[in-house]
């Protein structure tokens, strides 16, 4: 997974809250395979209509935006399905960062390990934030990780993020590797726990 | 922790699972690991690192998400490629790393979280993860069982374990008692309509208090599948006699001698009186009213005799232009009737809302009746349907209209293609309203058995109270 330390781009806002997993990435796409295309089906219901035109109002389609990296949305971005394809849909787009006053909590948990920047603002900045982009639209945004601080032409702030989250996101961490240099822990635990549960070890009745 | 300090039942379950703590994470042993068809890609994963599943042997796969639910009317090969393709890559997946997986062709075959307590897979005191969010299902039963992403699927097939923060904990304690023909999905759609999709976020629920207690093993399912949807990593409920006489004599349950300890040990899965929770919420069950959802969130519930919402009495301004969109994309007018939104269609299934005691429960409103309606009735799992055919529930739905179909996620998700068309409305058993969740353009209200019955039979959103008056379920 790539580092991400520092993101300067243009940032489109989406000015609603509870925009879940299920908008972000429409159910009847979750067969796709992971091929760095599902980019295309960003917001697929929200961007386009029945007969596959763009919808022109939507903030993504606008020219302006088009080419955004960055998305600051309402509370509550990415609840509901935990399907990690919702963030390969943002990634695979441009998407590298989303603002927003809150997230589904497994999507944030996907997004680190993808390297999406998920930054927790509070609602009275959100709100600045994305009135900001309403009047001056390719005002560019800066965040920068390390220091948890976001600057939009004269508003600055800072966010916040899980401490193992940033980790990852600074790190490019691979948890795999991680884990199995805990190996001989992992197999002391399993030993003492299978012995004091012998039941979590399921046998089927014949 | 000192032993005098009393704990939470999410505390006692987080330590008995934790093999080491390291920046504000700890890594976790998993007791169980759940496989859907959807899980591909940590399969994928795996493949590319040319790594073995850790333990196979704590690893079950069940068909849900995809399946085709005409199955036993015609059989034959699955007509969509996709979907086939779909079912196939799990049966491969499944058998390439030992699985033991219950497929279409599996008498036990049937909703993953439905299947799991079923089995008696799903027993007190186990971490459980599945790679689908409403794996907080389990925890009905004093598991730890949470939702995780096909990343985190692939590192549990390779390592048994998991990286977790400690979430934060959460006591819903539910006074009173549950009036006659209230179901757990009033009491979920009260608590979220109270807290809100992200009213749990970042917590550990536990469900707790008299009502609880007095709830069947069932309904405590139903409660803790739709925690997610206050935005919890889990919900759980303290094992108790109830729990454990459902578990007794089932497949996987411990047997004789074994389950009496385990019984035991169970027992001690409780939070000691003084234990601190970070967050305390208390309602009282016998103030509730059925409740459907009018919106695309499932905090947007109202009590049946409410009216629709008024973006106009709104102040904030985001929340202003959400119930705006949401109005607009459900076809509906500000303070409109709840009662006078008449639907298209019902679906009766789904992981939330298809175990026996709710299609006894649809059933009982249906019993000599013909829905206005078509709909389609979906149960849990193929022991489910077994056991309603027994009972003589799958002819009562079709004399009262309803189709009578095989299990799986079915029309909750809409990708085995059972969806709800475009700019319909449906009444549903399911946990999600969100826009296009039941197909695109599908417009969805969120409710219990009973009152999905009582909607069919009216043709519109109704309370089931007047139709129930003297039956019993
Ligand atoms: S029934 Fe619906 S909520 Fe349950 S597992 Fe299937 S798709 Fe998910």
């Amino acid at each position: 997974m790539d580092k991400v330390t520092r993101i300067s781009a243009t940032a489109c806002p989406l000015p609603t809250e509870n925009i879940d997993t299920d908008q972000i990435l429409p159910a009847r796409f979750l067969k796709l395979p992971r091929n760095g295309k599902h980019g295309e089906v960003l917001f697929r219901d929200l961007r386009f209509d029945a007969a596959d035109k763009e919808i022109t109002d939507f903030p993504l389609n606008r020219p302006e935006w088009r080419d955004a990296k960055i998305i600051v949305s309402g509370t509550n971005f990415g609840g509901g399905s935990s399907r990690e394809s919702a963030v390969y849909a943002l990634y695979d787009y441009g998407i590298r960062a989303v603002i927003a006053p809150s997230f589904g909590d497994i999507f944030s948990q996907n997004s680190a390990k993808n390297g999406l920047l998920t930054a927790v603002v509070t609602e009275a900045e959100y709100e600045a934030l994305a009135a900001a982009l309403e009047r001056v639209p390719n005002l560019p945004i800066t965040i920068d990780l390390e220091t948890q601080t976001i600057v939009c032409g004269n508003l600055s702030f800072s966010f916040t993020i899980d401490g193992a989250r940033k980790a990852r996101l600074l790190n490019g961490w691979d948890d795999i590797d991680l884990t199995n240099s805990f190996r001989d822990k992992i197999d002391t635990f399993k030993a003492t726990h299978t012995q004091a549960q012998p039941w979590a070890v399921p046998k089927a009745r014949a | 922790m000192n032993e005098t300090t009393p704990t939470t039942l999410f505390d006692k379950l987080w330590a008995s699972h934790e093999i080491v703590a390291r920046d504000g994470e700890s890594l976790l042993w998993v007791d169980r690991h759940y496989i859907h068809e959807g899980a591909f890609e940590g399969f994928t994963q795996l493949r590319r690192r040319g790594a073995q599943v850790a333990e196979p042997s704590l690893t079950f796969g069940v068909a849900d998400h995809y399946v085709p639910t005409r199955r036993s009317q015609g059989g034959g090969p699955i007509a969509d490629p996709e979907i086939a393709r779909m079912v196939e890559q799990f049966n491969v997946n499944m058998a390439a790393n030992n699985i033991r997986a219950f497929d279409l062709n599996d008498r036990r075959q049937g909703i993953v979280h439905v299947v799991g307590p079923e089995l008696g897979l799903t027993l007190p005191g186990l971490l459980i993860v599945c790679g689908d969010s409403h794996t907080s299902t389990h925890g009905a039963m004093g598991a730890y069982a949470f939702g995780i992403g096909s990343s985190e699927v692939a590192h549990v097939l390779m390592t048994q374990t998991l990286w977790q923060k400690k979430p934060k904990t959460m006591r819903i304690t539910v006074e009173g008692t549950l009036a006659e023909g209230f179901s757990a999905k009033d009491v979920a759609l009260s608590i979220i309509s109270t807290i809100g999709t992200n009213g749990a976020s970042g917590h550990a629920i536990e469900f707790a208090g008299p009502a609880i207690r007095g709830l069947s093993m069932e309904a405590r399912l139903t409660l803790c599948n739709m925690a997610i949807e206050a935005g919890a990593r889990c919900g759980m409920v303290a094992p108790d006699d109830t729990t454990f006489a459902y578990l007794k004599g089932r497949e996987y349950a411990p047997v004789g001698d074994d389950f009496d300890r385990a019984v035991t040990e169970w027992r001690k899965l409780k939070t000691d009186p003084g234990a601190q929770f970070d967050r305390e919420v208390s309602l009282d069950a016998g103030h509730l009213a059925p409740i459907v959802t009018w919106g695309t969130s499932p905090e947007d519930a109202l009590p049946i005799d409410g009216r629709v919402p008024d973006p106009a009495n709104e102040s904030n301004p985001e929340r202003a232009s959400y119930l705006k969109g949401a109005l607009d994309y459900m076809g509906l007018t500000a303070n409109e009737k709840l009662t006078d939104i008449a639907i298209d269609r019902v679906f009766i299934g789904s992981c939330t809302n298809a175990r026996i005691e709710d299609l006894r429960a649809a059933a009982a409103v249906l019993t000599g009746r013909v829905c206005k309606v078509p709909g389609m009735v979906s149960p849990g799992s193929s022991a489910v349907k077994r056991q309603a055919e027994e009972e003589g529930l799958d002819r009562l739905f079709r004399d009262a209209g309803l189709e009578w179909v095989d299990s799986g996620c079915s029309m909750c998700v809409g990708i085995n293609g059972d969806t709800v068309a475009s700019g319909e409305r449906c009444a549903s058993t399911t946990n999600r309203n969100f826009r296009g969740r039941q197909g695109a353009g599908a417009r969805t209200h969120i409710m219990s058995p009973a009152m999905v019955a009582a909607a069919a039979v009216s043709g519109h959103l109704a309370d089931m109270r007047p139709l129930m008056a003297g039956r019993k379920v």
